[in-house]
């Protein structure tokens, strides 16, 4: 069995984003970058099914981007993965999720990989299309916000999550695409000998120009902090200052301190 | 300017949040029709053209099926927009019509722009503007952003049928877990959030709400992690809650979050970061560290 997992390379969220110079997304400067939260249940899911199998599957981790993702497909290979694939795109952020899929396409067509794990949606962008126009351009079944997993002889049964905790039972047969939600199980994180095994496992780079052949649907226009509505107090300084502050307010404004 | 708006059944009944479709129309000063794949019960009060596909033959989640469902009805309608909601269902549906129909699909629209669609950005800190290029134009729009609207009138129907089968099996719902207290009753919930750091700190929240008579909540990677039960889970996977007070603690505020929350009578969030988005909603934001300033006001407030 051949598994693919895509894996996004995101910004920390807990980092001040400020807008590039042409406006239209984020300057990268003094931003520290993870794996993206969903993906790491991509790869955990993926590590689960090769244990079940007994080792056998081969798992695959793709990341289109910068030099920087290597660091993010590096975590994923000390999570267990066996092999890295890094398409690399200096420009990954002019590319529209249309594009960011069939790129990932080009590359997965003549592989055969029986499933795909992605992320229902990145930190940062989170369009929630990039697994399922994966799906699409390959001709692969595809189940979006999985909350649970399930493989035995080439059919695959999910739990989706729906809206107030609601879900759905579906099965269908691989090839299959499964875009995950968080929850999905617990990523481990990687020990130190597996970190020490991943420095040695292989990580392949493919240009972007061999594998891109679309143009691009979405144009950016504009980035920028969200013009604040909320209109609430901001407590700051000490924090035995800040507790009197926040008690004074809950009198005046609440009845629930009495 | 035409619309098409895609309505979402469960169980046989039409989600109330489909009206938010017809207010986005009517932002827009656009024409409408809709296409639902439900049952004749499920039909919308609204006197437009409604493609009525069989939910009973096409199933409520069958997205090959449903897929060519919507591009037979692209097909006569020709619109210029093809409109889901940001939902489970419509955010797994829209990328796939966006492929048959070669479209620009633009996800979780929150605003109309200037120069094209406003859309929230890095965990909802951040907005952009981004223009499609092509028609129809694909679009999800976040739930809540546009005001419901109940146009009223009978549906003009329209059979809708597609051919084929689809590749997915669909074998039923189940219901959420609900274990725990119930916090839709409770007057004073504290949550806990990630921003906690570690599940052996959780007791300090606790107190807390012990020492303000309330209950504890979660935020989902707390109950994901499994510190805390999933009945204690706050937001649109979770409970929908509305005390007279909520304390969010190490809450960034998704917008997730938020829908199970904001319509709290009070709400102060504690939180490090002075841009989180928590702050959009909160009446009080105390930009401390949780695990300082909670044991602080615990201790104050017990005195
Ligand atoms: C003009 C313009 C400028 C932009 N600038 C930037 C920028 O500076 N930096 C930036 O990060 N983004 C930028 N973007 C957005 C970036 O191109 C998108 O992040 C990308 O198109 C993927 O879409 P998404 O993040 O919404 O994916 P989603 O559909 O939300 O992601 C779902 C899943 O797809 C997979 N996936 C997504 N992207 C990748 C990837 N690159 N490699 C492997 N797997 C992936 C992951 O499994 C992920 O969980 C820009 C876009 C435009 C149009
Ligand atoms: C379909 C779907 C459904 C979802 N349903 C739900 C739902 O029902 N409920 C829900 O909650 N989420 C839900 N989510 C997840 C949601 O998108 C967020 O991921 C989640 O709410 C984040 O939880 P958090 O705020 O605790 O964590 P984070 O987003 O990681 O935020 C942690 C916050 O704590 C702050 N912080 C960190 N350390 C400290 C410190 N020492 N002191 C003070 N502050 C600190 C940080 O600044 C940050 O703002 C859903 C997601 C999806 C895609």
């Amino acid at each position: 069995m051949k598994i693919l997992v895509c894996v996004k390379q995101v910004p920390d969220m807990e980092s001040r984003f400020r807008p590039d110079a042409a406006g239209v997304w984020y300057a990268e400067t003094d931003l520290a970058f993870r794996v993206n939260e969903y993906d790491e249940y991509a790869i955990e899911q993926a590590v689960l099914l090769k244990e079940q199998l007994g080792g056998e599957p081969e798992i695959t981790l793709l990341s289109v981007g910068p030099d920087r993702v290597v660091e993010a497909v590096k975590k994923g290979l000390a999570m267990g993965a066996d092999r890295a694939v890094h398409v690399r795109d200096e420009a990954a952020h002019f590319k529209d999720p249309f594009q960011i899929a069939s790129i990932i396409a080009a590359y997965a067509k003549g592989e055969g990989f029986d499933l795909i794990f992605t992320g229902m949606q990145s930190l940062d962008r989170g369009s929630s299309q990039v697994g399922v126009a994966v799906a699409e351009a390959l001709g692969y079944s595809c189940v979006t916000t999985v909350v649970a997993f399930e493989y035995a002889d080439g059919t695959v049964t999910v739990k989706r999550e729906l809206e107030g905790g609601v879900k759905g039972t579906v099965r269908m047969k691989t090839p299959a695409l499964i875009t995950c939600q968080l929850g999905l199980n617990q990523p481990r994180y990687p020990t130190l000998p597996n970190i020490m095994k991943a420095k040695k496992k292989e990580v392949n780079v493919i240009p972007v120009e061999q594998l891109l052949q679309q143009e691009a649907r979405l144009v950016l226009v504009k980035f920028s902090a969200p013009a604040k509505k909320g209109g609430g107090v901001i407590l700051e300084g000490e924090v035995a200052d800040q507790v009197d502050r926040l008690i004074g307010i809950l009198k005046d404004k609440t009845a629930v301190l009495r | 300017m035409k619309a098409l708006l895609i309505g979402e059944c469960r169980d046989g009944k039409l989600l109330e949040y489909s009206y938010e479709l017809f207010g986005f129309a009517s932002q827009q000063g656009a024409e409408s029709a809709m296409v639902l794949i439900g049952t004749e019960a499920a039909l919308p009060s609204y006197g437009g053209t409604v493609y009525l596909a069989d939910a009973g033959k096409y199933g409520e989640y069958d997205p090959d099926l449903h897929k060519r469902l919507v591009q037979a009805a692209v097909e006569r309608e020709k619109p210029d927009y093809v409109v889901f909601l940001h939902t489970s269902y419509g955010w797994d549906l829209a990328p796939r019509v966006a492929a048959l129909l070669k479209a620009p699909q633009v996800s979780e629209v929150v605003a109309l722009a200037e120069g094209g669609f406003e859309r929230p950005c890095c965990s909802q800190k951040m907005r952009q503007v981004v223009k499609p290029v092509g028609t129809p134009v694909v679009l999800t729009l976040q739930g809540g952003a546009f005001p419901a609207l109940v146009p009223g009138g009978t549906p003009q129907r329209q059979a809708l049928e597609a051919e084929g089968e689809g590749r997915t099996e669909f074998l039923g719902y189940e219901a959420a877990v609900r274990k725990g207290v119930d916090l839709t009753r409770a007057e004073i919930i504290v949550s806990a959030g990630r921003g906690v750091g570690k599940r052996e700190n959780l007791p300090v929240i606790a107190e807390l709400a012990k020492v303000l008579g309330g209950e504890v909540g979660a935020s989902r990677p707390v109950v994901d992690s499994g510190w805390m039960e999933a009945g204690a889970q706050v937001g649109v996977t979770g409970q929908t809650v509305s005390p007279k007070l909520y304390v969010a603690c190490g809450i960034s505020g998704a917008i997730q979050h938020l829908a199970g929350m904001k319509k709290s009578g009070f709400i102060v969030a504690i939180n490090k970061d002075k841009d989180a988005p928590i702050g959009e909603v909160a009446d009080v934001l105390v930009v401390a560290d949780v695990m300082q300033f909670v044991p602080a006001l615990t201790a104050k407030l017990a005195k």
